[in-house]
């Protein structure tokens, strides 16, 4: 877990991407769940910045 | 000068064009080679998407095309995303998704493995489970709506003769709780062939040696099947998956071949719900944020699978 924060205060490739696809699986989630209809209403939001997130830290150094 | 094909060509170039050409440089040939492709990708894909996310944020209806457009913002999608049949239809089309893919891995796998061990018949059994594949979807889908008839139909049959109940007492597309399962029955008989076949392209690249070594090392059929086989095929599997899952996440042509989304709106994808409001109500600006909104999400999807994917490869 450590491992991962410092990956995160690094700004490491694999903690990030990580972190990205965590949103974009949130967010899809989200998008099509019967339950809440606020969560259908943020969802695409959570992807969006799940997906430019994952495309701008897929640029990132992977550790060494 | 020698008969090297390159010398042949150097030749046969009009001296005029062979001037010009020796003025540039290997990198101006490079780019006049490449121009051509990077223009059309340009033009085809690039523009669509740069042209559909700007009307996405305005009220521009292509049926008026004389109309002032005005500039709406997020409006479009603000009501997209809190529309409640909208909602229905994202999770219409996650039922489908989930289902098919479940579906279409678990028989696919099964009959390639079945497929994968040699016997009589062998070749001949490989061309009839591949034929529904080869089918077009309008046809599959015409074809399924005389099977799903509750009076003629033989899938009625079928399921009657199973459970002893009455052929004419369901209807397979004419009932909200049975439409939404009538689709995926189509499109996992349509498709799963699809996923047997990479799935037997999996199996046949594992070499025998690898089961030869097991087997020395006395590990039973059912270890050697948790051991080699489904890890070797995984890569194979994730594949299918992602091909499946983008090409389920559009589809279409079957569905409204089918049942045309209905009953009510039960089997309403997003796909239909899209080229309704494209093509039919032809609120352009509204539909062109519901793509963008789908483009997103199988981008998104995507990338995460293809990571996936990777480190399954790696291992």
């Amino acid at each position: 877990m450590s491992e991962f924060v410092h990956g995160l205060i690094r700004l490491r490739r694999g903690p990030w991407e990580m972190v990205a696809s965590i949103l974009i699986a949130l967010g899809v989630f989200m998008l099509m769940q019967p339950f809440v209809l606020w969560l259908y209403t943020w969802s695409f939001l959570v992807i969006l910045v799940g997906t430019v997130g994952f495309i701008v830290v897929s640029h990132f150094p992977e550790d060494p | 000068m020698s008969d090297a094909p390159m010398d042949r060509v150097a030749r046969a170039t009009p001296a005029g064009a062979a001037r010009r050409i020796r003025g540039l440089s290997d990198r101006a040939i490079a780019w006049i080679f490449v121009a051509p492709s990077i223009f059309l990708l340009l033009a085809v894909n690039i523009f669509p998407l740069i042209w559909t996310i700007r009307l996405s944020f305005t009220d521009y209806r292509v049926n008026r095309p004389n109309r002032d457009v005005e500039w709406v913002g997020l409006r479009n999608y603000e009501r997209i995303l809190t529309d409640d049949d909208v909602w229905a239809t994202m999770q219409a089309t996650a039922h489908f998704l989930i289902w098919t893919i479940v579906l279409q891995v678990l028989i696919g796998f099964a009959l390639a493995w079945l497929i994968n061990k040699k016997f009589r018949g062998n070749d001949l059994w490989t061309t009839i489970i591949v034929l529904p594949m080869m089918l077009s979807p309008a046809v599959v889908g015409n074809f399924w709506t005389f099977l799903y008839q509750p009076q003629i139909g033989l899938f009625n049959y079928a399921v009657a003769f199973v459970t002893g109940a009455d052929p004419a007492s369901f209807s397979m597309i004419g009932d909200v709780h049975l439409a939404p399962w009538a689709i995926v029955i189509a499109d996992t008989w349509m498709w799963t062939p699809f996923v047997m076949l990479i799935c037997l392209a999996g199996l046949r690249s594992i070499p025998d040696s690898i089961y030869e070594a097991a087997e020395c090392d006395r590990a039973s059929p059912w270890r050697q099947f948790w051991t080699i086989t489904v890890p070797m095929v995984l890569p194979f599997l994730m594949l299918a998956v992602l091909f499946r899952g983008i090409e389920n996440f559009k589809m279409f042509d079957l569905v409204v071949q089918l049942t045309g989304g209905g009953p009510g709106n039960v089997t309403t994808l997003t796909s239909i719900d899209l080229k309704r409001e494209a093509f039919e109500r032809w609120r352009t600006g509204y539909s062109s944020a519901y793509a963008v909104i789908l483009f997103v999400t199988v981008f998104g999807l995507a990338s995460i699978y293809v990571k996936a994917l990777n480190k399954v490869k790696d291992r």
